[in-house]
């Protein structure tokens, strides 16, 4: 193993797979001479050239609508967002061309693209750099939707997103760049995690808190927190919402018969909405209690640093949410 | 709409010359024209009566356009166009038995019939789309020339718009990478003046052809209601981008002789009849190149009419082919949203599969 940043994790995913495959290709604002807005593509110019790694105009529906047109024609473009807050000028190309190609051709024209970037908030840059944007990809169908939360997660899931045959949006997170964790070593082979598995990453008994992306760090740190109180939370990370591992979210409803879903986003229509609805649909009876989400407070984020604390889902929120589900009065912190 | 400016004297179209095609050839070019025409009424017949659905945008009165652009262009080129989208397909070698199936919804249509008028492919043909988001499919050519230069091949890829999609901004960003990248795009407006019911000089400040010089590609405009100057003057554009020259820019100006759908009336508050009328008299692409046969001796009316025969047979056994075939069945409802089904996690969330349980 080694213990190498999210960061790190990425690039090792990217240099790997424009290794293997030489239709994957990488555009985006800043990946070549830049080395990458957050220095995820850094040396791969150097690697590769400018054939492969190209620094595209601020033209987001421009260069996500060229990705689309080559992987027409057959490339593997991965396409790089500098966030996915600025993805949303591209949204017709994401939806109106990737998602809908293949169904609208009759099966002629598939999409092997990723869409990819950081989603979500990183500190203080307030409303319109502080979005995460998994509800707008995730709602239409034709996309698949990758959140990993960890490096290995990051690694594994990015290389198996770009050997997919279907359009995939690949969200990062700005926080999670710097997170360090255990990778499979380089010599060890090929280290590719398949597209729909969800990943228990703290087992537990009591309740279960399901979430994804960089939310599984908050989710660990209020189990912590449980634990002192004597709870045991089960922490299950989908890591992919499209496709969605329903049967791991069964089993754990199942297990604790108490959930709370954990996201970053806004509330209305999140992922939460998708997820509770499948609970209540398919495992009713397991439930002994309501479900309840934490999410981002329903408004766009603000600026001033304890506001923008008070807008975002934290440990202790979860804390909160898992002891109403368990009909107790926990400390909270 | 107010006269364009004329564009450098190297970029004008010298007065297309007869001589460059032989008959055989230009007998072929009427005869393919004459059959968008049929098509095109076939299908406007069709939807009278029910058997075609939802929109459906006729190119008639612009069928020089199709020919004219795609004509000279090599098999292994590709052609991506909006929603006006039948007759260019025809023209890349399409059949117009899918063709006329996919405008049916029939399972033998181009899409299996899940695009329908707006959406008609054929990879094989190197013909991409149908695209009905207005200038949507214009990054998308910049995409396709991106490929074709990365994988070092001489291919061109033209792309078909609108007028009104050069105000979008799709257009501008696709526009200027296509420049400074030099991808191998020509980029062909067919101006008919109107986006639906509005004139393009109520909502723009510069002509079309204007428009695309600020980005770096060279423009050239052209009538596009005379097959032979834009069949040449496309030869021109098309050896320069193989050449490695770079996208070009061409303003095709024609005409649309019907409404904007079959849901619009042909004229009424935003054109007058006397303006679609005297087009229609003065300005029929087919007209056009049918009396310069006549004048060169080279068909007659007896030729033209037994030509016209054959063309309505082959569009009636479309017709009949595309009405007997089969409509997709129900299951197909669920194939091709995702190329790979996972084995893993659930993809549809309608709950429809369970509805039974």
């Amino acid at each position: 193993m080694q213990t190498i940043t999210y960061r790190e994790a990425l690039n090792q995913a990217l240099s790997e797979e424009l290794e293997r495959d030489e239709n994957v290709f990488l555009m985006g604002e800043e990946v070549a001479e830049y080395d990458g807005a957050y220095k995820v593509s850094k040396g791969l110019l150097e690697a590769f050239g400018d054939r492969r790694i190209v620094d595209s105009p601020i033209s987001e529906l421009g260069f996500a609508g060229l990705g689309v047109g080559a992987a027409m024609v057959g490339l593997r473009p991965v396409i790089e967002f500098m966030t996915f807050n600025f993805s949303i000028l591209a949204l017709d190309q994401v939806i109106n061309s990737a998602a809908k190609m293949l169904y609208m051709s009759g099966g002629q024209i598939p999409m092997p693209m990723v869409f990819r970037g950081p989603t979500g908030a990183a500190l203080q840059l307030s409303a319109q750099h502080s979005q995460a944007c998994e509800t707008w990809y995730v709602h239409a169908p034709g996309i698949k939707l990758v959140t990993p939360g960890t490096p290995a997660d990051a690694k594994g899931l990015l290389k198996a997103s770009i050997r997919d045959n279907d359009p995939v949006a690949f969200m990062e997170g700005e926080l999670l760049y710097n997170v360090k964790g255990e990778v499979p070593d380089v010599e060890d082979g090929d280290f590719v995690i398949p597209l729909g598995k969800a990943d228990v990453k703290r087992e537990g008994s009591d309740v279960s808190i399901i979430t994804h992306g960089k939310m599984v760090h908050v989710a660990l740190q209020a189990a912590k927190k449980l634990e002192k109180d004597g709870i045991e939370a089960e922490v299950l990370d989908l890591r992919t919402l499209r496709p969605l591992d329903v049967d791991a979210i069964l089993e754990t409803v199942r297990k604790t018969n108490r959930a709370v879903y954990l996201e970053e986003g806004w509330p209305y229509a999140g992922i939460g909405s998708q997820i509770v609805a499948t609970i209540q649909e398919e495992a009713f009876d397991a439930l002994d209690a309501p479900i309840l989400r934490v999410t981002q407070a329903d408004v766009p984020m603000p600026y001033a640093k304890r506001l923008e604390q008070m807008a975002k889902p934290d440990a202790d929120r979860v804390v909160r949410a898992c002891n109403r589900v368990l009909y107790r009065n926990g400390t909270g912190s | 709409m107010p006269e364009t400016e004329t564009m450098s004297p190297e970029e004008e179209v010298a007065e297309a010359d007869l001589d460059r095609f032989d008959k055989d050839q230009l007998l072929g070019f009427l005869r393919e024209m004459l059959l968008y025409r049929r098509f095109e009424e076939k299908a406007e017949e069709a939807y009278a009566i029910g058997k075609i659905g939802g929109f459906c945008h006729l190119h008639i009165g612009q069928e020089a356009v199709a020919l004219g652009i795609i004509g000279p262009l090599r098999e292994d080129d590709y052609v991506i166009t909006a929603y006006r989208d039948h007759t260019q397909a025809l023209a890349k070698g399409v059949d117009a038995v899918g063709v006329m199936a996919e405008l049916y919804g029939k399972d033998t249509g181009t899409s299996r019939g899940k695009g329908g008028s707006m959406h008609i492919f054929d990879a094989e043909k190197g013909f991409m789309g149908g695209h009905g988001i207005v200038g949507g499919q214009v990054p998308l050519a910049a995409g396709i020339g991106f490929a074709i230069r990365y994988r070092e091949e001489d291919r061109v890829c033209v792309c078909f718009m609108g007028d009104a999609a050069v105000n979008q901004g799709a257009f501008h960003e696709a526009l200027n990478m296509a420049a400074v990248w030099k991808l191998p795009v020509l980029f062909v407006v067919e101006n008919n003046e109107y986006g639906m019911g509005t004139a393009f000089s109520r909502v723009s400040a510069l002509p079309v052809v204007e428009r695309a010089q600020g980005l770096g590609v060279p423009a050239h405009h052209v009538d596009g209601q005379d097959l032979l100057a834009t069949w040449t003057l496309t030869e021109s554009l098309v050896e320069k981008i193989r050449n490695g020259e770079g996208p070009q820019y061409l303003d095709a100006r024609t005409y649309r002789f019907k409404g904007h759908s079959m849901s619009d009336p042909v004229s009424g508050t935003y054109r007058s009849k006397e303006e679609v009328e005297s087009k229609v008299r003065e300005r029929d692409p087919i007209t056009i190149l049918r009396n310069r046969l006549f004048e060169e001796g080279m068909l007659d009316e007896e030729g033209l009419k037994a030509m016209d025969t054959e063309v309505r047979k082959e569009v009636d056994e479309a017709a009949q082919a595309a009405d007997d075939a089969p409509f997709p069945a129900d299951e197909e409802l669920y194939t091709h949203v995702y190329s790979e089904i996972n084995e893993h996690g659930r993809l549809f969330f309608d709950g429809r599969d369970r509805e039974d349980d």
